[in-house]
């Protein structure tokens, strides 16, 4: 299924097209201006897509769900301690990008990535690499609130039991109130840790869902809209929380609201009917967009 | 209308808007009518289907309530060493070939000691159950030290005595219209008037195996049967259907080879039972060459009949348990094993235990198949195991049904009161499994 293209090759290989003239290579590309532009409006990405320490590494990824393709040559780095946030109208993709950097597509039938996606340089989609030990280092927050129907003490220690990083009660008890009190919400639950997780609000519930994520040290937690099912106050907090966990992780996260990715990101990408149309800091993504697409998407002229 | 005063529709069709013209009020009353019509025949169908059940519990319960009621008959009975022809109380297969027979008619004179001529006597003798002297059997099997004692004691009166006094022979019939004579009668009445017959609960029913006595047949032969059928069916259906609806449902591709296994899954809970007690005939009697008549037999063709019953439901509670559960086991790092055991099959066990439930309940009233594997026998042992002959409930109803002695319709009701006890007792428990079990999220 993966076809495992080296960073260096000048062609995209399974499109069946001619890949784009310019290089793929990791590291040196610096800002390309948008001259030539093909009927979708786009020729290439604008904007820096390195970093100086990546953590993950895209390169030319192409996602395709049966015939469809829905997301074409998408090539970013997600750097340490940084906060990247996928930006986009409805259908562009990012959801699907970010579900390649844990694999979760390959639950999907008939999804297919081709391309190159590196977890510190280790490829993921490797043959002999484990999913699981993948999605252990690659956490996953979703864009509902999906808390086990268990206690809230089981929820958090569901991972760190199935990865065997604890064998005692005492060694649960410390990961779980360290989890809780990293997601915030420690001293909200502290009293009722044997009661369901599903009886808490919808930004407790979200909240839970990080705590259980970040239970297993990941080095990267992908969230996925994680707040459009909740109200501003809750939004507010997880804003908070998603500001504090940069210290410690990798953090890329689908948003549909401007504000959210101006508020919590530090690089923006900007998503457009499967392509990354521009990437760079999201001050200057939303104060000086470089892309005609970009800036009528954040002026609000569409999406 | 700033004046807060609201107008009529008599007013609002003055104004001249279509809204209040006579049409529209045609049409009004039109339209409210025909949903009145629409909710009355839904009304109706439920009324006439509640009847109809009514109907038939009555009468089930109406036939049968007093097969629950035995007639006795108080005798004074002699252990008479010389009738029963023994000589000593510790030989014990002497003891169980004894005359008991001759006790109970020896009883019978005593009580009535006019009684001459053999005929008469044949009818006085037919008045108490031909089982009686297997009651007094047992007694002296479990205690000898009886012998050559005497005590009164209540005996089972034969099945036409149980009738009369019922009031299914009516008195007030000519004689020869009448199972019980004249002369029976008076011996009746006399035994009324000193007390000496009257009814009692019938343990018999719930103790015996089947006997072509009515007052001796029992249904614990078929209970037993159909228990352990239902053990094998379950103990082999359950861990087959689940398995085979968790690889459908999680791991099997999606092709057109599992298209052509779903519709057949399909097509098989269709398929006329009898069709399964057939191939049952077949495969395991004549192949296998497995005891005809076996509950283990019956088992496996119940087995057949249930298991796409079952998968299809847990098929369905598979499906019921949502994405973003096994998303969320996913995304932690769960294996796919992991997702299934941890998550998925604790949230859809309420339904396939349902499922399994109300299989089993279709199972336990199952006849057609099990008429071809040989459960049909006339079998009066209680089965000791799922390899001795036996029968079931459903059919032993059937066989019931069938004798022509006026006692057994109300035995057949009563049967069928226990089957149905049984059926509702399973789909209740079904019921509060799922009340219990069913999760939010």
């Amino acid at each position: 299924m993966i076809t495992q293209a080296s960073p260096q090759t000048e062609e995209s290989m399974d499109t069946g097209k001619p890949a784009p003239s310019r290089t793929a290579s990791i590291g040196t590309r610096s800002r390309v201006s948008n001259k030539a532009l093909d009927d979708r409006g786009f020729s290439e990405t604008v904007g820096d897509i390195t970093v100086d320490q990546p953590r993950m590494q895209t390169r030319d990824v192409n996602v395709y769900y049966g015939d469809k393709q829905a997301i074409k040559d998408v090539s970013l780095d997600i750097g340490r301690n940084e906060v990247v946030a996928m930006i986009g109208p409805s259908g562009c993709g990012k959801s699907t990008f970010i579900r390649c950097l844990n694999r979760m597509n390959d639950t999907i039938e008939g999804c297919r990535v081709t391309g190159t996606i590196t977890l510190d340089k280790q490829d993921i989609y490797d043959p002999t690499l484990d999913v699981v030990q993948l999605r252990a280092r690659v956490g996953m927050v979703f864009q509902k609130p999906n808390p086990f129907p268990k206690s809230i003490y089981d929820n958090v220690a569901y991972g760190p039991r199935i990865h065997g990083l604890v064998s005692s009660r005492m060694e649960t008890d410390e990961i779980v109130q360290r989890s809780l009190e990293r997601a915030g919400l420690w001293s909200e639950v502290k009293d009722r840790l044997t009661s369901s997780g599903t009886g808490l609000s919808g930004g407790q519930q979200q909240r839970l869902c990080i705590a259980r994520a970040i239970a297993v040290s990941p080095d990267v937690i992908l969230m996925d809209e994680p707040c459009s099912a909740l109200d501003p106050i809750a939004t507010a907090r997880i804003e908070e929380l998603i500001d504090e966990l940069r210290e410690n992780y990798t953090i890329a996260i689908v948003t549909h609201s401007m504000q959210q990715a101006a508020r919590v990101s530090q690089r923006t990408a900007y998503f457009h009917l499967g392509d990354l149309v521009e990437v760079g800091e999201t001050n200057q993504i939303f104060t000086n967009p470089r892309h005609r697409l970009t800036e009528d998407y954040i002026t609000g002229r569409f999406g | 209308m700033t004046d807060g005063k609201l107008i009529t529709g008599a007013e609002l069709a003055a104004s001249g808007s279509w809204h209040g013209s006579p049409q529209t009020q045609r049409r009004l009353r039109k339209r409210q009518a025909a949903e009145k019509r629409f909710r009355a025949y839904g009304l109706v169908a439920i009324l006439m289907g509640v009847s109809f059940v009514a109907l038939l519990f009555f009468d089930i319960v109406a036939k049968g309530w007093t097969a629950f009621m035995q007639t006795h008959i108080q005798l004074e009975v002699t252990y008479d060493p010389e009738v029963l022809g023994i000589a000593d109380s510790g030989d014990t297969q002497a003891l169980s070939r004894a005359n008991y027979t001759g006790m109970v008619k020896a009883a019978m004179r005593k009580t009535f000691p006019n009684v001459s001529g053999r005929r008469a006597k044949r009818a006085l003798y037919g008045t108490v159950s031909s089982g009686a002297g297997f009651v007094l059997r047992e007694r002296m099997m479990a205690n000898p030290d009886l012998l050559g004692s005497t005590e009164k004691l209540w005996l089972p009166a034969d099945d036409d005595i149980d009738m009369l006094l019922k009031g299914h022979i009516r008195r007030d019939a000519p004689e020869s219209d009448r199972r019980v004579s004249d002369q029976q009668i008076a011996w009746v009445e006399q035994l009324e008037q000193s007390g000496q017959i009257r009814k009692q609960f019938n343990t018999t029913f719930f103790t015996a195996g089947d006997s072509r006595e009515p007052e001796l047949a029992g249904i614990r032969g078929a209970t037993t049967g159909s228990f352990y059928t239902l053990l094998v069916t379950l103990i082999l259906s359950f861990p087959l259907a689940v398995a085979a609806a968790i690889y459908l449902e999680e791991f099997a591709p999606k092709n057109r080879w599992t298209d052509i296994i779903e519709v057949n899954i399909n097509n098989l809970a269709a398929v006329p039972s009898i069709v399964f007690g057939l191939l049952g005939l077949a495969v395991f009697i004549n192949f296998f060459g497995l005891p005809r008549s076996a509950p283990l037999v019956g088992g496996l063709v119940l087995t057949l009949m249930t298991l796409p019953t079952i998968i299809i439901a847990s098929r369905a509670a598979l499906k019921s348990v949502p994405p973003s559960i096994r998303e969320a086991a996913l995304g932690m790092g769960a294996s796919k094993t992991q997702m299934i055991t941890h998550h998925v099959l604790p949230l859809a066990m309420p339904g396939m235990l349902t499922g399994t439930i109300i299989g089993m309940a279709q199972a336990l009233g199952e006849t057609a198949p099990l008429l071809m594997i040989g459960m049909v026998a006339f079998i009066v042992d209680v089965p000791g195991g799922p390899l001795e002959p036996a029968t079931v409930l459903p059919v032993q109803i059937f066989l019931w049904a069938d004798s022509p002695e006026r006692a057994f319709v109300e035995r057949t009701s009563a049967a069928i009161m226990v089957l149905l006890g049984f059926l509702i007792l399973m789909n209740a428990l079904a019921v509060v499994l799922r009340r219990r079990f069913e999760r939010r999220w």
